[in-house]
């Protein structure tokens, strides 16, 4: 009988030796998986017992902790003092609804699970000392009064605003209207799905300054512009006749007032006063592929830069059945609709406040950030953000160029409304129809510095489902937003 | 060194790790816990050193490492299930009492010969019967968790199929001890008796309604067939059978049939139907989700776990995220706080255990003491098996506990038979001259 015995005793030991391959498959190959499956229950719990680095900017907290017994530990729950102000881009941290914002995006520093070499060392002492793990801190780069400067302007209509430092990229401004108290996640979700607000769908927890998608408007003519000057086709001498419309494929496409035609313009007019048929009659010359390829420079095309999830931002260009859509020829666009903003264009916010900083930083696109610095718990720079260009869009010469058409504009144009005492201010409007009458989304897109200096910020509006004209309603919101961001200059 | 004194230096060096897993859990855990925990491990040494005397007066050469294993495991089970509940802490500390008292007075009963059991082989195999039945008796049998595993007496609550467990496995070692040579020839007539034994866990597994006993004890039989007739042939017809029987049982009966799904697809990414709520939903938060929260809990002690007493069992509101923690998903509680490291420490003893048990089986002179011990030893592994199995999504999950370890009176008192009636083999193969 012993030798099956001893074949029952391997069978009975093969048996053990499974489990211990489960056992090691679950707890290592399988782990990771597991603990990024959104009911991982036991996951969202554990993450509560790390006391997460604090979110700050400029002094103030944006987001800190608050430690509550729960089962005889010690779990940490996130406050957000500033409430609605931030709450896009610093997002939440809950157990009810997992994360979003940098909450979701720089979860691994804020609790110290990310694989620098000092942190893993930090931690893993923390562990053995039995003591809580502590993660890093964010600190940001915005201007806190610039983003109440915003909401306050915005009055509660549905809209954004993005303000970017143009040497650095440095996020100055991310205001999307309407915002949510995201210390209402927790418990109270219901009051946010009950935010009103005059558009639909009103989705408050939406970032329209990096995923709201709008037809540019005019404002996408800063696009054209800057290609018809690159092809060396065009100067701001160039002179065009305007009847009031353009045709394209035997269409006429009006301008913005039909009745009154401007006639023999050049194209520092032509942006003043936002005539469409002259910019129709150089997409026509230039053709869409070029502008596709000029507004690629810019940075359409891609996810903006920026620090938050991925699926919180959106990628701006021609759009074709939900999809970005990059034409391989030039039929398959109406290149005269696309170059003075129509056609299944979409931007987001922070794409034209870009394109406005490219324009500002002589033709250079630096790549937005928000984060400047991770800190960790013993006052040490875990990573700093060092800007970066993004790329060159536009020559140096060409960027002049637009910047001073764009001072006309605010000069003397469409967007005299956002002008600032004490500051050089040059900007874009837009005003994108969207099929219904009185419902136009629109724009201002912008940069301005002191006086005679070199220009400082770039500042992008968009209102949805307005009556009015970017002129009208968009600039006085960017130029209140100019003054908080630039208020030596105002006081001057 | 005798066996005996060998014995006596593990138990202290066991009563020690005692001490050191409450000291952490105390730690860990203070604001909850009081500083009593800090005499279990005194409290153990004492019990097992009992234990020890026992064993010195009545099987002074048997294995001298099953006793300190025993302890190791009760420990580890007493120390999680203290971490989870201490009022339940309390309860299986008791058991283990009792289950040290069952363990001395079988020692002592059976101390001169205890071959005289096979005279009782039949005796064993209708009270095995019985017990088994029990459950399903209107009025006392008691259905948790799905399965009718319990019997409900007012005031005591036991599930027998633990005790009929041994039962079998002392009938089966008598009866296939008598029949082996017939056996051994495979003449059709003389397998009638074992069609029997394939129908009766067919019907346990009607029944109970619970794959893993069923499994639990026709592999048993299987095992202790194969030691005595050495018919491989045998074991592969039975399995033919089992799993035969099992697909008719899996057609018919909805709830082995709602196991087995679960554990083909625990997640789904698409709403279906739950049977619990009669409404739609996704699997993992409905049929699966105690399988998937045990997973969630086995991934996330990862490699050196998160430490006794620092392990997350409850949301951020304080309710338990796990349900039967301390019984069936125990080991998933310990993978999460003992890390990969514990848990294969706790594996590794099992085996252990495992090992020493096979070697008793080797030992053993005669043929009912060898296909005891090894029927013993097999179907403590293949419980052990099928409850981690379960756990971690190797085999369909079933609700039986995890020898020594589990929360519950009947499984540690059966257990502990068990262990005394291995260490009576041993004994008896050791002592021969000597």
């Amino acid at each position: 009988m012993n030798r099956q015995i001893t074949r029952l005793a391997v069978m009975g030991l093969a048996l053990m030796i499974a489990l211990v391959v489960a056992t090691t498959y679950w707890q290592t190959w399988a782990a990771a998986g597991l603990a990024d499956r959104q009911d991982n229950a036991i996951e969202r719990v554990a993450q509560f017992t790390i006391r997460r680095g604090e979110i700050t900017n400029r002094g103030r907290v944006l987001a800190r902790n608050k430690p509550r017994k729960v089962g005889g530990r010690t779990l940490y729950f996130r406050r957000y003092p500033q409430g609605k102000l931030t709450a896009h881009i610093v997002g939440y941290s809950t157990a009810e609804r997992s994360r979003a914002g940098l909450e979701r995006s720089l979860n691994d520093y804020l609790t110290a699970s990310n694989s620098n070499l000092s942190t893993v060392l930090d931690r893993t002492l923390d562990r053995l000392r039995g003591g809580t793990v502590t993660g890093n801190d964010l600190r940001l780069t915005m201007n806190l009064r610039a983003q109440q400067a915003a909401y306050d302007a915005l009055a509660g209509r549905c809209g954004a605003v993005v303000a970017l430092e143009v040497k650095t990229g440095k996020l100055l401004v991310a205001a999307s209207s309407p915002s949510y108290n995201p210390n209402l996640v927790e418990g109270k979700f219901d009051l946010i799905n009950r935010i009103q607000a005059p558009c639909r769908p009103v989705a408050a927890l939406y970032n329209r300054a990096t995923k709201g998608l709008y037809a540019p408007g005019s404002t996408f003519k800063l696009v054209t512009l800057s290609a018809a000057l690159e092809s060396g086709k065009f100067t701001p001498e160039s002179t065009f006749y305007d009847p009031g419309y353009c045709e394209v494929y035997g269409k006429r496409v009006n301008n913005y007032d039909t009745t009154s035609p401007f006639g023999r313009v050049n194209l520092v007019q032509g942006l003043q006063y936002s005539i469409n048929s002259v910019f129709c009659n150089i997409g026509k010359a230039l053709g869409a592929k070029a502008i596709v390829a000029q507004s690629k420079k810019f940075g359409f095309y891609e996810l903006p830069p920026l620090e938050t999830p991925a699926d919180e931002r959106a990628p701006s260009g021609l759009y074709k059945g939900g999809h970005l859509f990059d034409p391989k020829q030039n039929f398959e666009v109406d290149p005269g609709r696309y170059a003075f903003g129509q056609e299944r264009n979409l931007v987001t916010p922070i794409q034209m406040a870009m394109v406005a900083a490219g324009l500002a930083n002589d033709g250079v696109v630096m790549e937005p950030y928000v984060v400047d610095r991770i800190v960790a718990p013993n006052g040490r720079i875990v990573r700093l953000t060092r800007p970066h260009e993004l790329r060159r869009a536009v020559s140096s010469d060409t960027a002049a160029k637009v910047r001073d058409m764009m001072i006309r504009v605010v000069q003397g144009g469409t967007g005299t409304a956002a002008q600032v005492s004490g500051l050089t201010v040059g900007g874009k409007t837009g005003t994108a129809e969207t099929g219904i009458r009185g419902s136009n989304t629109v724009w201002f897109v912008c940069f301005a510095g002191p006086e005679g200096g070199e220009p400082e910020v770039a500042v992008a509006v968009v209102v949805e489902q307005q009556n009015s004209t970017g002129g009208e309603t968009a600039a006085p919101i960017a130029q209140d937003v100019l003054q908080a961001l630039l208020p030596s200059g105002a006081n001057s | 060194m005798s066996e005996r004194t060998r014995e006596l230096f593990n138990l202290v060096a066991v009563g020690l790790l005692t001490a050191i897993g409450f000291a952490s859990v105390y730690i860990a855990r203070s604001s909850e816990v009081s500083s009593e925990s800090l005499t279990y491990g005194a409290f153990f040494l004492a019990l097992y050193l009992a234990a020890h005397l026992v064993a010195r007066m009545t099987v002074p050469y048997a294995d001298p490492y099953l006793l300190p294993m025993t302890a190791l495991l009760t420990a580890v089970g007493v120390t999680i299930i203290y971490r989870l509940d201490p009022d339940d802490a309390g309860r299986q500390s008791l058991w283990v009492v009792i289950g040290v008292g069952v363990f001395a007075l079988t020692l002592f009963w059976l101390r001169r010969d205890y071959r005289v059991l096979e005279s009782y082989k039949y005796l064993f195999g209708i009270a095995s019967i019985v017990l088994l039945l029990l459950p399903a008796l209107p009025g006392i049998g008691k259905t948790v968790n799905g399965a009718r595993l319990w019997v409900d007496l007012g005031p005591v609550q036991f599930q027998p199929g633990e005790l009929a467990k041994i039962f079998l496995i002392v009938f089966l070692a008598g009866y296939l001890r008598e029949k082996r040579e017939v056996l051994a020839q495979g003449r059709l007539k003389d397998l009638g008796p074992l069609l029997v034994i394939w129908g009766a866990a067919m019907l346990v597994l009607v029944q109970t309604r619970d794959l893993g006993s069923a499994l639990l004890y026709f592999g048993i039989f299987l095992a202790m067939l194969y030691v005595a007739t050495g018919r491989v042939l045998y074991v592969a017809g039975g399995l033919v059978l089992f799993f035969g029987g099992a697909a008719v049982v899996y057609n018919a009966v909805t709830h082995v049939q709602e196991r087995v799904t679960i554990w083909l697809h625990p997640w789904t990414t698409e709403p279906v139907f739950c049977a619990q709520t009669g409404g739609e939903a996704l699997r993992q938060d409905c049929g699966s989700f105690q399988l998937v929260k045990s997973l969630y809990s086995i991934a996330n002690g990862g490699f050196g776990g998160t430490g006794l007493g620092r392990g997350t069992f409850t949301t951020t509101s304080g309710d338990p995220i796990i349900p039967y923690l301390n019984t069936d998903f125990v080991y998933s509680a310990l993978a999460q706080e003992l890390g990969l490291i514990g848990a294969c420490g706790l594996l590794l003893v099992y085996m252990l255990f495992v090992t020493r048990g096979m070697r008793i089986s080797l030992l053993a002179q005669d043929g009912f003491s060898k296909l005891l011990a090894a029927g013993l030893t097999f179907g403590f592994a293949l419980q052990t098996f099928i409850i981690v199995g379960g756990v971690l999504r190797v085999i369909p999950l079933t609700g039986i506990t995890l020898p020594f370890v589990s929360y519950g009176g009947s499984s540690v008192v059966a257990n502990f038979v068990l262990l005394a009636l291995l260490l009576l083999v041993s004994n008896r193969a050791n002592a021969v001259g000597r």
